[in-house]
């Protein structure tokens, strides 16, 4: 961890404390607590300038995932500082600005500015990220914080809308963006962007080259909001506007054209690289400039304009990228001046843009309204908003002495120098890039004109408005006028960008048209003489009067050109048919039946076993070496298989009830004949409180029906069942057929008395050498109990009668489950005692002879049973006045604390011990912790079963 | 007798599987503790029946039985025991709410 690591992950741990801060605060804005964070960073930021001026390159490695590639790597040259710098300065006039914009007492600020922190930050690492994966990572952290803010005011339906649709496009083309990722990993064999860079030359002509650009490009054109991806943008704009001036203008459509940038060194040279990028830019360019004419909405227009500028900033990185072919000559360099114009115009739209937006929100709270239609005449009541605006959109136009001025002359420059290239059809198509590009200025030149005037110029109708207009707070009017004064300063000095960052970034950007240790020599100047750029402006603005002369008059600039089919409907329509198609399938098979999912999953297991052992030759019958059947087993083999074939036919439920347990009990015998002794005591005192059980349940249960079912119903069913048997008979077979492997079972043989001081082996196995399982066993069953017991007490029948009285008291006396069997009576009080006493002898011995916490705590519900099925459920209360879900809650506890006992002896969890000592009256004997454990066990099965019991037997 | 306890688990399963798929909620329970039984008595052939005496070391003998397989049944045993107690109330739970034990008829419809 080094400082880069935290310049990244400081807004991740500010937004931490944000919410803390926000309730601890009752009057200060919790923005102000927000703003130091990226002012400290932005200075912090600056202050790297002269190094990475001077080439030189920082990096900071955390390992995270070694052993796939995948390290958290801070790299910071040329190209990711100007990106960190725009992040971090427009972030902090944003969060300015934010705090005279959103009100306190009003909005959920909290949320905002953790969202906003979010944002931030993964910003910071899509940008300062060397490993992809990592990239990857915080650039979807960004679609989502993209999302959570559009949806800050998320009861509108409209911001709704907006957030899934702005989250669907963009995680699509991250997703594909990965998928490139992948394959980059898989040609070249590392995540790491400088090695690739390095290794560029060795991949261009393997076979994924292509693949893997297309889906990097997918990812950088659906963030950029590149035509046809762009459509998300303008319903972005329903975010709060401070998110539209950051997010969606400045900061994160720009993430797409960082990705482009940063992959050019891998990718730039190959024609389909060049053609994807300059035609779809500057596609997007002249659509978006068009789709802004007729947006009556200023933040609208504003999105469309966005969309427009990152289609321009695009195309000369597409452009740019011709350089790559001529690699060494100087032509290379006539070429780069594409990617120089790129970089110039994307620091340039951040801060026209950013003021415009700003102004718009200015607007919008000023008036209440964003229609240019009610809008008019704001001119005199807000003069220091007009003046921000008009340099904005001055700026926007290409008009001098502006910032956007400059980069817009470079851009024609650099659509006149491409006429000049003769590889790819360029001789032909060359021609169509000044002409686009001129026609889309003409557009540009427009809308800013119209934006500029029909809001603070012409008529005041100030009775349209909700409120009347006046100037905004100074913190508000403060980041639009210093990002104003920007696109003057960096008009009139723009060369205070060149050297610092231009530079740096071009050598980022075009790293093989350097020699080692040499630097890119940018300087912009102002005036080139009589050029055909200037030719080409005079004319923009020529024809830009003229059009706007003509504007209110020409139906083709102020309507809706297509109106049966558009872009947004085929998304509303692909989304709503595929929501459609997939309730249709999920409706194919969820069918609500669980019979129907009961059969899908036989099926599977069918299917899946049969082949397994079909495919693995795990199937295989070896008669020979097994044990031989005697009488007593042939009996009771036949019992039980009778009994079991007998129980779908029972037409009583009592005698269904009864042949279950016959099985139970031949279960039972079983174990007691395969030398399984603490089996069979178990299965035994089970069996007889289930049996106990399921007599409580009878009375609530309806009568057994024959089933009246089609005789398909009936044949589907069987079939399935025997194939289940039969599967299951052939596992059985194959498994005592033979081992494949070695069991771990001599482990536990020759160990149990060495290592755990215990004889009874399975006893040992489950308090010691697997007692985790048991302590999690014994969590489920208390689970369970609680379960029954919720289900009879806390149901919604459960909480009182019509007339207000308690049910369950009149339950409980009323019917009692108290049995008038004088014979019983008599005899259980003997017999509770010697249950009683002999399941406390089971519980001690348990660790040596047969028994155990399982079997003695079953033995002592049973006495309890007995008592209370003899002397009803009143006597049971006064003779053990315990809660039996408290004593579940205990066995519990104490199991877990004779768990956590061996963190003292720095053993880890349930780690044992076992002693012998000599001990007055007792002799001697052997203490062990696992006793204690095997306590807790005691208590939990009978704090469940009583629990169980009772709350059934209480039941109306 | 390793091959009548296959056929016999084979059976066992099959009756299970019949009764866990049928209309009735008590035949679902009686099902699912057959299929209990069942996968008990696989786990026991799993490791070869009478091989060794109990293991109970105390009993000094030269071969013990798999001890596994009976520590596995055992866990299983009694969470079976809470899960059919579980299973029970649910059902008579339903039938007194909704006054039907017939799964087609209990069956979910769309957002319910």
């Amino acid at each position: 961890m080094s400082l880069l690591h935290i310049v990244i992950l400081l807004p991740f741990i500010l937004a931490v404390f944000v919410p803390v801060l926000h309730k601890w605060s009752k009057r200060l804005h919790t923005g102000w607590f927000v703003l130091p964070a990226p002012a400290a960073l932005f200075v912090y930021l600056l202050g790297w300038l002269p190094n990475v001026q001077e080439g030189e390159r920082m990096t900071a490695s955390l390992p995270w995932i070694p052993s796939l590639g995948i390290d958290f790597t801070v790299y910071v040259d040329g190209l990711g500082l100007l990106f960190a710098l725009l992040i971090t300065g427009i972030g902090t006039l944003v969060v300015l600005y934010s705090i005279f914009y959103l009100d306190k007492g009003k909005e959920a600020i909290g949320h905002f500015y953790v969202y906003l922190l979010l944002f931030m930050g993964a910003m910071l690492g899509v940008t300062l990220s060397d490993n992809v994966i990592v990239l990857y990572g915080f650039w979807e952290i960004t679609s989502i914080s993209s999302f959570l803010l559009i949806a800050f005011w998320h009861h509108r339906e409209k911001s709704r809308y907006g957030a899934l649709k702005s989250m669907l496009i963009t995680v699509l083309g991250g997703l594909a963006m990965l998928g490139g990722f992948a394959l980059v990993y898989v040609m070249a064999g590392t995540f790491s962007i400088r090695e690739l860079v390095g290794s560029a030359a060795d991949i261009a002509e393997h076979d994924l080259f292509i693949p893997a650009m297309l889906l990097i490009l997918l990812g950088a054109f659906t963030k950029s909001a590149q035509f046809p991806f762009h459509i998300w943008l303008p319903d972005a704009m329903e975010a709060p506007t401070p998110v539209s001036a950051y997010l969606h203008s400045a900061t994160m459509v720009k993430a797409g054209l960082y990705l482009v940038a940063r992959f050019s060194p891998v990718f730039a040279g190959e024609p389909a690289w060049f053609w994807l990028i300059a035609a779809s830019g500057i596609a997007t360019l002249l659509y978006g400039s068009y789709r802004a004419l007729k947006q009556t909405d200023l933040k609208a227009m504003l999105a469309f304009s966005t969309v427009s500028q990152l289609g321009l900033i695009m195309s000369l990185l597409g452009l740019g990228s011709a350089a790559a072919v001529y690699t060494g000559t100087s032509e290379s360099l006539f070429y780069a001046k594409a990617t120089l114009a790129g970089i110039f115009h994307l620091m340039n739209h951040a801060v026209f843009k950013g003021a415009l937006f700003m102004v718009v929100g200015i607007v919008d709270y000023e008036t209440g309204t964003r229609d240019i239609r009610r809008l008019g005449g704001l001119m005199s009541v807000m003069p220091v908003t007009f003046s921000a605006a008009l340099i904005g959109a001055l700026s926007m136009a290409g008009l001098p002495p502006f910032n956007g001025f400059l980069s817009k002359e470079m851009f024609f420059t650099a659509v006149l120098n491409i006429r000049e290239l003769d590889v790819w059809n360029m001789a032909f198509w060359g021609a169509f890039f000044p002409v686009i590009a001129w026609i889309a200025s003409v557009f540009t030149f427009l809308y800013s004109m119209l934006l500029l005037f029909k809001t603070f110029a012409g008529k005041k109708q100030f009775e349209k408005l909700a409120k009347k207009p006046h100037e905004a707070p100074l913190g508000m009017l403060l980041p639009p006028v210093v990002l104003a004064s920007l696109a003057v300063v960096f008009g009139l000095f723009p060369n205070l960008l060149s050297y610092s960052l231009i530079e740096p970034a071009m050598a980022a950007i075009h790293p093989a048209m350097l020699d080692a240790g040499a630097k890119f020599h940018v300087s912009i100047s102002f005036w080139h003489g009589w050029t055909a750029e200037i030719y080409m402006t005079i004319g923009v603005v020529a024809a830009g009067i003229l059009l706007y002369k003509l504007y209110p008059r020409l139906s083709l600039l102020n309507r809706p050109l297509f109106t049966r089919f558009s872009l947004n409907k085929t998304y509303d329509g692909g989304i709503g048919r595929l929501d459609g198609s997939a309730k249709w399938l999920t409706d194919r098979y969820m069918t609500g039946s669980v019979r129907h999912y009961l059969i899908y999953i036989l099926f599977f297991l069918i299917v899946s076993v049969a082949m397994t052992m079909a495919g693995s030759g795990g199937m295989r019958v070896d008669l020979s070496d097994f044990a031989p059947m005697s009488l007593y087993e042939a009996v009771i083999i036949f019992a039980l298989v009778a009994s079991v074939i007998a129980v779908p036919f029972a037409r009583s439920r009592m005698m269904a009830i009864i042949l279950t347990g016959t099985a139970g009990y031949m279960v039972t015998l079983f174990f007691v004949i395969f030398r399984a002794p603490d089996l069979a005591l178990t299965q035994m005192i089970v069996e007889t409180v289930s049996v106990t059980l399921f007599l409580l349940c009878f009375y609530h249960l309806p009568k057994l029906k024959k089933e009246l079912a089609r005789l398909r119903f009936k044949l589907s069913n069987f079939l399935i069942a025997l194939g289940v048997g039969a599967v299951m008979t052939a596992v059985a077979l194959s498994a005592s057929s033979g081992r494949s492997f070695e069991s771990i079972s001599g482990y536990f043989l020759e160990n149990s008395y060495k290592l755990a001081g215990g004889k009874n082996v399975v006893n040992v196995i489950l308090v010691d050498f697997r007692g985790f399982d048991t302590m999690l066993e014994i969590v489920v069953l208390g689970i369970a109990s609680l379960g029954i017991y919720a289900l009879i007490k806390l149901g919604p029948d459960a909480v009182g009668t019509a007339d207000g009285r308690p049910a369950q008291v009149l339950a409980a006396d009323g019917r009692d489950i108290r049995s008038n069997d004088v014979i019983l009576k008599t005899i259980s009080k003997a017999v509770i005692f010697v249950i009683l006493t002999f399941s406390l002898y089971l519980f001690f011995s348990g660790h040596h002879e047969p028994g155990g916490g399982f079997i003695g705590g079953l033995m002592t519900a049973a006495a309890f049973v007995l008592l209370t099925m003899a002397f009803g459920m009143k006597a049971m209360r006064d003779i053990v006045p315990v809660d039996f879900r408290k004593v579940t809650a205990a066995g519990i506890i104490a199991a877990l604390l004779t768990g956590m006992g061996s963190f003292f002896f720095g053993e880890p969890f349930l780690s044992h011990a076992f002693g012998y000592f000599d001990l007055p009256l007792l002799g001697h004997v052997e203490l062990a912790t696992a006793m204690l454990f095997d306590l807790g066990v005691y208590l939990t099965v009978v704090g469940i079963t009583m629990t169980i019991i009772l709350a059934i037997g209480r039941d109306k | 007798m390793e091959l009548y306890m296959s056929l016999a688990i084979g059976v066992i399963f099959t009756v299970g599987v019949y009764l866990i798929l049928s209309k009735s909620l008590l035949r679902i329970i009686l099902g699912t503790s057959l299929l209990t039984h069942g996968v008990h008595l696989l786990l026991l052939t799993m490791s070869r029946l009478k091989t060794g005496a109990a293991p109970l070391l105390g009993q000094k003998a030269d071969a013990y039985v798999d001890p596994l397989p009976q520590a596995l049944i055992l866990t299983s045993i009694v969470i079976s025991f809470g899960v059919t107690s579980f299973f029970f109330v649910l059902a008579y739970k339903a039938y007194q709410r909704l006054g039907t034990d017939d799964m087609e008829r209990l069956r979910g419809k769309d957002d319910e």
